[in-house]
């Protein structure tokens, strides 16, 4: 049998840090994007309550946290983080593993929403956007889910063929907020 | 420019994709003849003013809106969800 | 010359800086401008169009005249604004637009025919012969035009890009702004403070007066200090507000490390901001503009406001004997400061005859300055007074002609200022910017205790737009005095009057242009270049506009008034593209396999953003063709591996799935059978063919899509479209899975015998035929397996979630290798489609339908689809259309060109003979020919025809004979094997 050892989409890029802030990948057990099909968005709820002990999110919400969570990711879609859904959720959702198409980095540190300020055109300071707020928006040039998970800390979410361009845009922002503040 | 996502919030325009003139909810039937065709496809007005245009919040939450709008003063009247819109007109 | 005890320096600390190669010393605080005049430097540039001597004309970022360049080899800036820039120690500066030097600069020559260079000179001189033009003129003018220069080297400094958000922006830190600031910063608001300057407090810096009973700029310390501490004020120094643009949408130019020496490697230079904010207060203040009388331009000669600004605020008397003339009271308090301050006042010339002395200094009224001395900085000026002439001898002139208020903002969105006779100025018009309130001297407001009163009344309206509670805030006591003007345009006399400083635009320009009929103001700036300098007409705008109203007859508000676009002040190109240089200009996508296909020496190619092998060279291959020939003829006869990953993958899901796809599809979806894969036609609704591909159906709901690598974003949208805009009942959802899977193609006779020995359990032909797909696993990993094919050969498609591509990708090549099997690249796969007649975009370029592909039976007459009225429209099916066919070379041997046109043989190679051209071409080793896809007029009626191809840009013309476009096994033996 052939041996497959698998590389994550941010190996050898990341940590990095810069100032005070730092970046590292985070590795979800799994990744699973669910859709709720008409009007089945109560009963989908439902079974991540069951599997997650989250509810499905509200718009620019997430719920739970790290090892399980479910992240709003744009009209009518979650993504949701953690162990594998139920396998009856295919018959109220689109279920679909993306386990291996997202690059998750954790952006922290007291900057942090400085350097985000730097590539992002969404105002993500903590007086507006806190712990369990989530936006789909842009990362420089690219599609991004960004979440805040904790006090100065992020989880960006970009899709994995992007990584080493996100980790370079954002350590470029990294060092140059902490050449600021020397 | 910013636009209001009804499900985002208020963007900035960099976040959504162009159309053109929200007429395109409005598809004819297969047999509703040439003229209605054309219309639907290629005929344009070009108000100084008021109109309706469909926008993507593409890097967004990727919801088709349309966006009511004046062409003279750049005010954004309105935002509405593209599926709301069609719904309502059936 | 420094003054003692006055200026808001810092004394202790001595800077150490160079101008054209000389050593000066300055103080913490100083500008250029400031640092140079104190070491009695008063020469400091040369004009634009006449190489005239100049010295500083104002003390800020409105500065037309000293203008520097920064710095030597790849950082050097040209254009820098002396009276702006900091120096800092080891600042190297240096004139411009001066050969060979400041002092005698060779092209002043052109002072001498200032007659002959007048408004208009260039469209009047250089007609005629024609030719002249671009050979002998425009190189010359080119050469001799422009100020400082750039390196020609590679830009090293880094800018930035950056997003902001406020509820209230106050623009500018004079009184107005402070106060705006407080109130709204006091009222818990989210503001922003953006202060062009490289210290908040306005004109406050520069003027003796009190505030709340205090030096004002001890004021202003007070205020800043209790701002800073608060969580919801953002204070932004050295940035300028460049424009303003719809919903409240503010750009600004932040200068962060250009003012520091040896700043942090990872500083950016500059920061352009992208401000949000809810509502702005503009209290950017007002603008002294200069007198046009006659010989206005020497070193020497500022306005009375910069003079008082070096005074007051750097300590610097720009002269030891200074003259001061005016039509207004600030020409009196310029007068009053320089002599309290122990600088001698030569006169005071005040043009109004009633005006009364005010201090202890010589006072002409009624009188003007009509003409000055002084080559290289002024020695005299001739007054014209009711009792005759007088000269005077000073070095110093200071002029006051009024204040225009900085309305440049107003004016942003299309709203026109309005002419108020009392100020003799424009003042904005209300609303010109939604959600913008003007406050202070930019309102017209001109008194310090009127600018305080506006800002705070300023902010309460931008408060009360934001819904928030007003703070208790009083205004602090201030001066208070009337501003009492009288009109003063120009005076009359023998020599010129400059409007426009840097362009050399004088009054007699303005009249020329009024003479010659450019009597609209929009027609005269052109034709006399007066505001189009980098000041852009800051310093100039008013007052050509009232010389040309005296000339055309008119009052100045019906004449018009100026439009000022963004930007406020000049910005660097690189700081408007900050992040936007080298690898940043647009995202990278990488494939799983780019590292091994790097490291196996593949050049790769841009697939939109994707990065593609071109093709593997093996050693002694010295061209792309050796290398493609022979991964051609692996796949053809081995076996040959690519990675595919960049091809779009769209799950579909949902009751509704199939019913979707027969919606956008050409042909039906609904009717395939799980586990099995159809080829897809997609069209737009016009009836032309946006995209096609494969999709598999995995199951009952579920199917998964693939689209073209440049295909994948648009087909997505159109997904999403068609869904929400057309049919937003049917219950399906779309999800890219293009990222989740590794997918690498697995082409030639052996690729079931390379499968068989990945796979955890084999396949036949009759578990896997032709069209198939389903689930597989590989070393215990999950994967799907399609058996289709892009070369004709039997193939397949195996993909694995993405964490496994690369090993994947290395498992599959070693068995490749052992197969005589390898990799192939973008260049091998395009023979082999071509070979096979597969199109690509290269023929679905956007002006093609199903008709003319030969796919028109795609279309099902079972069902409506996406573009299906659109294709049957009688001029979408007739037989004359382009229509495809392949095309090779009646001598094999002979080049095809893509690009190139048809014609028939004996017809000429003209657009009306055109027959049709060549979408794609490639050399075939399999057919040892060169083959071409294309689309010739009425193409498959005329198989075996000969035509001829020219290409007239690169010069070849070959005879081909029209073929069938699958040039290789029509029945397709070889896939189904």
């Amino acid at each position: 049998m052939v041996n497959l050892v698998a590389k994550s989409p941010c190996a050898a890029l990341l940590p990095l840090s810069a100032g005070n802030v730092t970046l590292t990948e985070q590795h979800p057990d799994a990744l699973t994007s669910v859709a709720p099909f008409a009007e089945k968005e109560v009963e989908v709820s439902a079974s991540l309550t069951v599997t997650h002990g989250v509810a499905y999110p509200a718009v620019n919400h997430a719920v739970g946290k790290d090892g399980a969570r479910a992240i709003w990711f744009g009209q009518g879609q979650a993504m949701v983080m953690g162990g594998k859904v139920s396998d009856d959720l295919v018959q109220l959702a689109a279920v679909t593993d993306q386990s291996d198409a997202w690059a998750v980095m954790r952006l922290q540190g007291a900057s942090s929403a400085d350097v985000l300020a730097r590539l992002v055109p969404v105002d993500l300071r903590s007086s507006v956007f806190a712990e369990g707020d989530t936006v789909r928006t842009e990362l420089q040039h690219m599609m991004a889910s960004i979440t805040c998970v904790g006090t100065d800390c992020f989880d960006i979410m970009v899709m994995r063929s992007f990584a080493k361009t996100a980790v370079h845009d954002l350590h470029a922002a990294m060092k140059s907020v902490a050449a600021l503040s020397i | 420019m910013r636009l209001t996502c009804p499900l985002c919030g208020e963007r900035d325009r960099r976040e959504f994709y162009y159309k053109g003139d929200a007429i395109a909810l409005n598809r004819p039937a297969p047999d509703a003849g040439t003229d209605a065709w054309d219309d639907y496809l290629y005929l344009r007005d070009n108000p100084a003013g008021v109109t309706k245009d469909l926008w993507q919040h593409e890097l967004g939450c990727s919801a088709w809106i349309v966006v009511e709008r004046n062409t003279v003063t750049h005010e954004v009247l309105s935002t509405a969800l593209a599926s709301d819109v069609k719904k309502a007109t059936k | 010359m420094r003054v003692t005890g006055k200026g808001l320096i810092n004394r202790d600390k001595q800077i150490s800086f160079s101008f054209d190669g000389k050593s000066y010393n300055g103080f913490e605080g100083d500008t250029i401008a400031s640092a140079l005049l104190a070491n009695d430097v008063r020469l400091m540039a040369r004009s634009f169009k006449y190489h005239r001597p100049r010295g500083p004309l104002t003390a800020g970022s409105e500065e037309p005249n000293a203008l520097m360049t920064l710095h030597s080899g790849a950082r050097q800036t040209p254009n820098v604004r002396a009276t702006a820039q900091e120096i800092f120690s080891g600042l190297e500066v240096r004139s411009q637009n001066n050969w060979p030097n400041l002092e005698r600069d060779v092209m002043s020559v052109n002072d001498m025919f200032s007659n002959f260079l007048s408004a208009g000179f260039y469209y009047k001189t250089f007609m005629w012969p024609r030719a002249f033009w671009e050979k002998l003129y425009e190189p010359i003018i080119r050469r001799a035009a422009g100020l400082g220069a750039l390196s020609g080297l590679h830009d090293e400094d880094m800018n930035e890009k950056a997003y902001a958000f406020c509820d209230v922006l106050v623009i500018g830190s004079g009184p107005a702004g402070l106060m705006a600031a407080l109130t709204a910063a006091r009222s818990g608001a989210d503001v922003i403070l953006a202060e062009d300057d490289s210290r908040f407090g306005g004109r406050l810096l520069s003027e003796v007066e009190d505030v709340d009973g205090k030096p004002g700029h001890l004021w202003v310390d007070d205020v800043i200090a209790e701002l800073s501490a608060m969580d919801n004020v953002r204070l932004m120094k050295r940035t300028s507000i460049v424009g303003a643009y719809d919903q409240g949408t503010y750009g600004a130019v932040e200068r962060v490390s250009g003012h520091l020496r040896g700043a942090h490697a990872d500083a950016p230079l500059e920061v352009f901001w992208r401000i949000s904010a809810k509502q702005s207060v503009l209290a950017a203040g007002a603008l002294e503009r200069p007198v046009a009388f006659p010989m206005n331009d020497r070193p020497g000669i500022m306005t009375a406001s910069a003079v008082r600004s070096y005074l007051n605020r750097w300590g610097v008397a720009p002269g030891k004997r200074v003259a001061v003339f005016g039509n207004n009271d600030d020409a009196h308090r310029t007068a009053r400061d320089l002599a309290a301050a122990g600088v001698e006042v030569a006169a005071l010339i005040d043009s109004r005859p009633d005006s009364g002395p005010s201090g202890d200094f010589p006072i002409l009224t009624g009188a003007e300055v009509i003409d000055t001395k002084g080559r290289l900085g002024l020695k005299q000026i001739t007054v014209r007074t009711n009792a005759g002439m007088q000269t005077i001898s000073a070095d110093c002139l200071a002029m006051s002609g009024g204040w225009n208020p900085s309305v440049h903002l107003t004016c942003h969105m299309n709203g026109r200022p309005v002419w108020d006779d009392k100020l003799l100025s424009f003042v904005p018009k209300d609303g010109a910017i939604p959600g913008m309130t003007v406050a202070g001297a930019a309102q017209g407001v001109m008194s310090t205790a009127g600018a305080l009163q506006s800002g705070l009344e300023a902010a309460k309206t931008a408060l009360a737009a934001v819904d928030a509670k007003v703070a208790d805030v009083t205004a602090p006591q201030a001066e208070d005095a009337a501003y009492n003007i009288a009109p003063l345009w120009q005076v009359s006399g023998k020599g010129r009057a400059w409007l426009d400083f840097q362009n050399d635009v004088t009054t007699k320009d303005v009249k020329q242009a009024a003479a010659e009929n450019y009597q609209s103001v929009e027609h005269m700036k052109r034709y006399t270049t007066q505001g189009m300098a980098t000041d852009q007409g800051k310093n100039s705008n008013v007052g050509a506009l009232a010389v040309l109203a005296d000339a055309t007859g008119r009052g100045i508000p019906e004449t018009g008034t100026t439009t000022f676009r963004p930007p406020f002040t000049p910005v660097a190109m690189a700081t408007l593209g900050a992040g936007a240089r080298g690898a940043g200009f647009a995202p990278q996508r990488f494939i799983t396999s780019h590292d091994m296909t790097v490291k196996a020496g593949a050049p790769m190619i841009e697939a939109g953003l994707w990065y593609r092998p071109s093709y593997y060279p093996e050693k002694g291959e010295l061209t792309w063709r050796e290398s493609t020939d022979r991964e051609v003829n692996m796949v053809r006869n081995h076996v040959g591996i690519t990675d595919v990953s960049t091809l779009g993958k769209i799950d579909v899901q949902g009751p509704d799935a199939g019913a979707f796809l027969d919606f956008v599809y050409t042909n039906m979806f609904s009717t395939l059978k799980v586990g099995r894969v159809r080829y897809g036609l997609m069209l737009r609704e016009d009836g032309f063919v946006m995209d096609d591909g494969t999709t598999a159906r995995l199951g009952e709901n579920h199917y998964v899509m693939t689209t073209t690598t440049a295909g994948a974003g648009e087909v997505m949208k159109h997904l999403e479209f068609v869904h929400q805009c057309l049919v937003p009942d049917m219950d399906v959802q779309f999800i890219s899975v293009t990222e989740q899977w590794a997918q690498f193609a697995v082409a030639g006779p052996k690729s079931r015998v390379l499968l068989n020995r990945i796979l955890d359990s084999e396949i036949d032909n009759d578990s896997w035929p032709f069209m198939a797909c389903g689930d597989v696993s590989m070393g215990g990993v999950q994967g799907r397996l399609f058996r289709i094919s892009f070369s004709g050969e039997h193939a397949y498609e195996v993909a694995i979630p993405s964490r496994y591509g690369e090993a994947l990708y290395a498992a599959l090549l070693e068995e490749a290798k052992a197969l005589d099997g390898g990799s192939y690249g973008m260049e091998a796969l395009n023979v082999l489609r071509i070979e096979k007649g597969f199109i690509t975009h290269s023929e679905i370029h956007g002006r093609i339908n199903a008709f003319d592909i030969g796919m028109e039976r795609m279309i099902s007459a079972k069902k409506d689809c996406i573009g299906k009225t659109s294709a049957a429209r009688p001029g979408q099916v007739a037989q004359d259309r382009d229509r495809l066919v392949g095309l090779k070379p009646v001598t094999p041997s002979q080049k095809l060109m893509a690009g190139a046109h048809f014609y028939n043989v004996g017809a000429e190679a003209t657009r009306e003979n055109d027959q049709g051209y060549i979408t794609s071409v490639c050399y075939s080793p399999t057919m040892k020919s060169y083959l071409a896809l294309g689309f010739v007029k009425n193409g498959p009626n005329r198989m075996g025809e000969k035509i001829r191809m020219v290409d007239a840009l690169r010069g070849v013309e070959t005879l081909c004979e029209i073929c069938h476009p699958v040039f290789m096994d029509q029945e397709g033996e070889k896939t189904r094997g």
